[in-house]
């Protein structure tokens, strides 16, 4: 059992975990004064010795004593904290930074430094949440796709987000900071030792609130480099394989498989594993008309979402692949079976056709 | 004040009149809440009916509890201890008045100092700037929105007659106070009439303002938040020009029926603070909406 | 209603009480309404507490066993506004109609009809948001701060319903602060002199004033939601030129006093009730006084200091570390002044002594957890955790509540006219004051070690604490029956209470007999 704040990984945590056992203790030792003076009084000074009570009931000098005293702890305290404060402030000279934008309930990471960008996604089995699956070790504290991040150099971070106040808090970097949707926070930290760290999103966000971790993996700096080209090569691979599918027809049965992977993971939070929905903010997608008839519908709702709701724009959340095969497994599971196949093509067009 | 204090003052026995206010409120929050779902839906429902119900009450229990209010003020059953009380609570609600038009400014503020300029990459939103709204220009009027939504800015010309004519219902008010206190009845009558119809043309003109603004400027609510802080702040003192307006309205009728004395006219005054108190927030509002 | 009848009444000066229901609909009387409003907390504190249940049975272990997440959310807020707004603010409105006027020496509140108007809105406005619990979206599920946008653009349709009964519960508290300061500046006995005021009623004034100056800007406020979300307005939105952090800056502005508001009357509460039992004078009533209103200025200077990660420029947050950091000097005044006050007396240990200290004891920690939380740069670590959960429920359940409970015990002889039952109370004050600090303690543990807050699930380390905390919850709010006990017991008979019951006590309110009669003081007493 943990009972305290992490020291963290950071300097900065470091300075932050020791400026808050140093108010910590100043507390305790005010707290200890006080009620020792009061219960000396409630031990000695009670009815049932005998006593009779006196009868002072001022004292200017005491009185200003009281008030001074407090006043130069406070300012004890005030120093350090200021010193600690304005060293996190500085984000100037980085050498790495990320674009962090907070969405329900899911993280982007985009490396403006290089050609990465991708989305972090709770990782953790809904059978675990529900309690059909024993609970693994990082429950609700793990991710599809971590964030990377190398050890010993400044890392900057600007946050954003798509829709509501989210709040980016790893405890290890002493980093907590609102993503407010229209801004650009920013944050910053140098991470002494390479590890996993996790941390959560902090911020009431709407329904999977609590189910929106954190997860980053600090590397030393040159497999940080590795990482970088795999990722890089990855994410091309996956635009190659995207021109390549334009071309390709999928079967129903491929989509299908694919299609119900991407509507747990993506979906289901809000339209419910069986398509049933939360209605009526969250509508059901059995027997909707968009999802059994009005296919250029459901692939506008998809690219572009519904602006002013909770349904936001897959396009860039998800790859063509995955986005076709979503689209044609709700057109097809929970007896909505359309029979529609839809292809990326189609997909690509619309998306094309906005671009112009 | 004196040290015969409370002696006579007086405690009103039962009431149905505040119950009957809170059922009011009831159906006028109850119902607008649903009236506005039912608008944002495009769908009609009870919501509306439900609102005029209660609004339709609130007008009774204002009826019945100013008569007795009436009824007990012209049989002398209040102190000048009780005339206090009415006249601090009236200040207070004054007090309270003033604190949700703080708030509203406080937003327009806001918008212009801060929330405006950093949307620019001001301050500490350098990446503000830079990222999210590239193309945005921090100005103020905000006439095109980060989100670019376009719109022109109300011009000061119309406003400024209207704040004269603000500014001489204050002075004719007070004239009327003058005269209440000296018993000149004619003259009392005369301003007070005089006030009210300068109320009235001040509501005139800013209603022809918003169709300017809606019909030629393009102005709306939803242009973005120098139209919001806009309407909010106009709309929002409009309403209240138009509760002071009915309250003087209320007061002429009393005065027509020959109430009030020079020493004792706490609803008229009332009034004449209420009145007051709307110009002063409106010289306000036409200096940070308008002006500068 | 009729005037004349009502004339002849009052020069009668009978102690004739009006019977039936209509007695409770209509009354103009102080002391009905006071007990309208404090029934109507009661039954408020058990709704929340209810809700309060659901929570910590749903955290009782990790996963998702007992309700969905949305509805989760639903409880939390509820929660919070009906126990703010519900609860504890009519508690001490409750308090204030029936103690002021008698401590004051005056026949009754100064605007008796708009007195009753202030209760009666209040259920209905708490009608209106459980009707909203059952509207097709559910309920307010963005929390009691209800931060926008998600409470307007991402929001069910509850919002509607939520901001007018908002509206409704502002309006009810405005007319009750009006009515409780215009009683104390107008109505004071003859020779009760500013100086002279007990501190319930000090507090009390300061109170109203701070209600008067923040209620209307919670209405712009939740007006401006309103027309965000349905009139398409932009004052919370980024696109449109707005700032969903100017929301908070508004909300905080009403919000930091608002916790200022449920905190001061039970400073007052609590300098009754320690001089009584330590049968010796209040030390430092003056500054008591003084700090009171350094309190209630400095609190409308601190307000970013629940924003401190919103990403303000560092100057502010150094400028709303610094501010919060000085509250705690008049609010240390005031403890010390308690303690000052207890030491050398002949104290006994009644039950609302017992809470009294208590409130002492554990306000102080909730105060001083408040302190770590305003130095800003570890409040990064411990804001949304549940270290602030921990921080607000001390000053407010150990605090606002254990004073409310004080305050019943200590004035219930003069309400009823019959003694509690010590032995009862002494059981309620024991199983209260064991379990809360089971319940809220190890809050701070969870919290540091990183659980946030608002979540219906957590990580696996967080497990043994959330059990040991659901527990102390339970027991705690089944405490809270022997209270009800205690009540119903008083009220329906029991030993006859003197017209002062507590040796040490003064103030006019003992000096008139017990039960209060209908009408106290229709001539004023003469105050030396
Ligand atoms: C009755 C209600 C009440 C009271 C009295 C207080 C009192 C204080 N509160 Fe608290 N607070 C809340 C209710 C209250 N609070 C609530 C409800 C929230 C959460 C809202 C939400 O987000 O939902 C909150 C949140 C909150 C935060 C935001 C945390 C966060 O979200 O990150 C902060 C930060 O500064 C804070 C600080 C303080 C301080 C400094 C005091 C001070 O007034 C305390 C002063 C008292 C003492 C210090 C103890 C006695 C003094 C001495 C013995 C003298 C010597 C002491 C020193 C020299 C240190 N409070
Ligand atoms: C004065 C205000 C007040 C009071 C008195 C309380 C009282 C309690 N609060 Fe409250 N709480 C808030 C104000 C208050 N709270 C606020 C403002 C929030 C923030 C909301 C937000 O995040 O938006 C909050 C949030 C909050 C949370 C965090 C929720 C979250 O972040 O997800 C929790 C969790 O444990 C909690 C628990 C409790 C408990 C167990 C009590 C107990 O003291 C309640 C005890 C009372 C009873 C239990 C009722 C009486 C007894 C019965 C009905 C008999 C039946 C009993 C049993 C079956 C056992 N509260
Ligand atoms: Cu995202 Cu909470
Ligand atoms: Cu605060």
């Amino acid at each position: 059992m943990q009972f305290n704040m992490t020291p963290g990984v950071t300097d900065i945590s470091q300075q932050v975990y020791n400026l808050h056992m140093t108010i910590f203790w100043i507390c305790c030792a005010i707290g200890l004064v006080v009620f020792t003076a009061m219960f000396v009084s409630i031990i000695l000074h009670r009815k049932s010795r005998g006593v009779t009570p006196a009868t002072f009931h001022e004292s200017t000098k005491v009185e200003i004593i009281w008030t001074a005293i407090p006043v130069l702890i406070l300012i004890l305290m005030a120093i350090p904290a200021t010193r600690v404060l304005i060293a996190m402030e500085d984000t100037s000279d980085s050498d790495v930074t990320v674009l962090v934008t907070g969405s329900q309930w899911r993280w982007h990471y985009e490396y403006l430094d290089y050609d990465i960008d991708f989305f972090s996604i709770l990782a953790t089995p809904r059978g675990q949440i529900e309690g059909r699956l024993p609970k693994g070790q990082n429950y609700l504290l793990e991710v599809d796709r971590p964030l990377v991040i190398p050890t010993g150099k400044k890392v900057r971070f600007l946050m954003t987000s798509d829709d509501v106040i989210h709040s980016w808090w790893v405890p290890a970097f002493a980093i907590k900071k609102d993503t407010n949707p229209g801004f650009i926070n920013e944050a910053w930290t140098r991470v002494n030792e390479p590890g996993i760290y996790r941390g959560q999103c902090a911020e009431l966000c709407g329904m999977d609130h609590g189910f929106m971790p954190i997860v980053v993996i600090a590397k030393e700096p040159d497999d940080f480099a590795i990482w970088v080209e795999q990722e890089e090569a990855r994410i091309a691979a996956i635009r190659e394989e995207e021109q390549r599918l334009l071309a390709l027809r999928m079967n129903l049965d491929e989509q299908m498989e694919l299609g119900e992977r991407v509507y747990l993971a993506h979906c289901a939070a809000c339209h419910q594993p069986n398509g049933t929905g939360l209605p009526p903010m969250f509508p059901a997608l059995k027997d909707n008309h968009v999802t059994t008839q009005d296919r250029a519908e459901h692939i506008r709702v998809m690219v572009d979402g519904r602006p002013g709701t909770s349904m936001a724009s897959f396009a860039r959340q998800l790859s063509l692949r995955e986005l076709t095969s979503v689209i044609t497994y709700t057109r097809n599971a929970w007896g909505n079976d359309t029979g529609d196949v839809v292809q990326a093509v189609e997909v690509y067009e619309y998306m094309q056709s906005k671009g112009e | 004040m004196n040290n015969e204090g409370y002696q006579k003052y007086y405690v009103p026995d039962q009431s149905p009149w505040p119950l009957v206010g809170a059922i009011a409120l009831f159906f006028i929050a109850l119902g607008a809440g649903f009236y506005v779902i039912d608008m944002s839906k495009d769908q009609s429902g009870w919501g509306g009916y439900m609102l005029l119900l209660g609004i339709a009450i609130l007008f009774v229990m204002l009826y019945g509890w100013f008569k007795n209010v009436v009824d007990e003020s012209m049989s002398g059953l209040y102190s000048a201890q009780m005339d206090r009380s009415f006249k601090q609570g009236m200040s207070w609600f004054i007090v309270s008045e003033i604190m949700f038009f703080a708030a509203l400014i406080g937003a327009l503020l806001y918008a212009r100092f801060i929330a405006v300029p950093w949307l620019g990459g001001a301050s500490n939103n350098e990446m503000t700037g830079a990222i999210l709204w590239p193309n945005f220009e921090a100005v103020w009027p905000l006439l095109t929105t980060p989100g670019g939504t376009e719109t022109q800015a109300m011009g000061w010309g119309l406003p400024l007659i209207n704040t004269m004519i603000l500014i001489t219902s204050s002075i004719t008010l007070h004239f009327a106070h003058t005269a209440i206190e000296q018993n000149k009845r004619g003259q009392l009558t005369g301003m007070l009439l005089v006030t009210l119809i300068l109320g009235v043309i001040f509501l005139g003109l800013q209603g022809y303002e918003y169709i300017l603004a809606y019909r030629d400027l393009g102005l709306r609510l939803d242009s973005g938040i120098y139209g919001n802080t806009f309407f909010i702040l106009t709309g929002f003192h409009g309403m209240h020009v138009l509760l002071g307006a009915l309250i003087l309205f209320f007061v002429l009728l009393r005065v027509l029926k020959g109430h009030f004395t020079a020493e004792k006219h706490f609803a008229f005054q009332a009034g004449a603070w209420y009145w007051h108190f709307v110009d002063v927030v409106w010289v306000i509002v036409f200096c940070l909406v308008y002006v500068f | 209603m009729s005037t004349v009848t009502t004339a002849d009444h009052h020069d009668a000066h009978h102690d004739h009480k009006p019977t039936g229901i209509k007695r409770w609909l209509f009354t103009t009387n102080h002391k009905d309404i006071g007990s309208l409003y404090l029934l109507f907390a009661l039954a408020m504190f058990f709704l929340g507490g209810a809700m309060a249940m659901v929570i910590r049975l749903e955290l009782f272990q990790p996963g998702m066993q007992f309700v969905e997440p949305q509805f989760f959310n639903q409880m939390t807020t509820m929660h919070g506004l009906i126990m703010v707004f519900g609860a504890v603010m009519p508690a001490f409105t409750g308090l204030a109609n029936w103690m002021i006027p008698m401590m004051i020496g005056a026949p009754d509140m100064a605007l008796p009809r708009m007195n009753n108007w202030s209760f009666w809105i209040l259920p209905f406005a708490f009608l209106i948001l459980i009707i909203s619990m059952f509207l097709p979206g559910g309920g307010p599920d963005f929390g009691w701060t209800f931060y926008a946008p998600l409470s307007t653009t991402y929001s069910n349709d509850s919002t509607a319903l939520f901001v007018f009964a908002i509206h409704i519960m502002g309006i009810s508290s405005i007319m009750g602060a009006i009515n409780v300061i215009v009683t104390i500046v107008n109505m004071r006995a003859p020779g009760m002199t500013w100086m002279k005021l007990p501190l319930f009623v000090w507090t009390w004034l300061i109170t109203a004033f701070l209600l008067i100056m923040v209620m209307p800007v919670l209405a712009g406020l939740v007006t401006m939601v309103l027309t965000d979300k349905y009139f398409a307005t932009s004052f919370f939105d980024a696109a449109g030129g707005g700032d969903p952090v100017l929301f908070q800056h508004i909300f905080w502005f009403f919000g930091h006093p608002e916790v200022y508001i449920m905190i001061l009357p039970a400073f007052g509460i609590i300098s009754a009730i320690v001089p009584t039992f330590a049968r010796k004078k209040l030390f430092g009533y003056a500054s008591m006084v003084y700090a009171t209103a350094s309190i209630a200025i400095l609190s409308f200077l601190v307000w970013a200091h629940h924003m401190f990660t919103t990403g303000m420029p560092v100057y502010a947050t150094l400028f709303f570390m610094y501010t919060t950091m000085l509250i705690a000097v008049p609010t240390g005044v005031k403890v010390f002044n308690w303690v000052a006050t207890m030491w050398r007396g002949a104290m006994t240990f009644e039950v609302p002594m017992m809470f009294a200290l208590a409130f002492i004891v554990l306000f102080t920690i909730g105060g001083l957890s408040g302190v770590m939380l305003a130095i800003a740069p570890v409040d990064f670590q411990y804001h949304d955790t549940y270290f602030v959960v921990a921080h607000f429920h001390y000053v407010l359940v150990s605090g606002a509540v254990f004073s409310l409970v004080a305050a019943a015990y200590y004035w219930l002889p003069k309400w009823t006219g019959h003694m509690y039952d010590e032995k009862l109370g002494q059981l309620h004050f024991w199983c209260s004051v064991i379990s809360v600090n089971l319940l809220f303690f190890p809050m701070h543990f969870v919290g540091l070690a990183g659980m946030p807050r608002r979540i219906p699930d957590y990580a696996l380390q967080f497990a043994d604490f959330n059990a040991f905390i659901s527990v102390g919850g339970f027991l705690f709010g089944l405490s809270q029956l022997i209270f009800v006990w205690v009540l119903v017991k008083c009220i329906r008979g029991g030993e006859k209470a003197p017209a002062k019951p507590w040796e040490g006590a003064e103030g006019l309110e003992w000096e008139v007999p017990s039960p209060a009669p209908y009408h106290t003081f229709d001539t004023p007493p003469q105050v030396k």
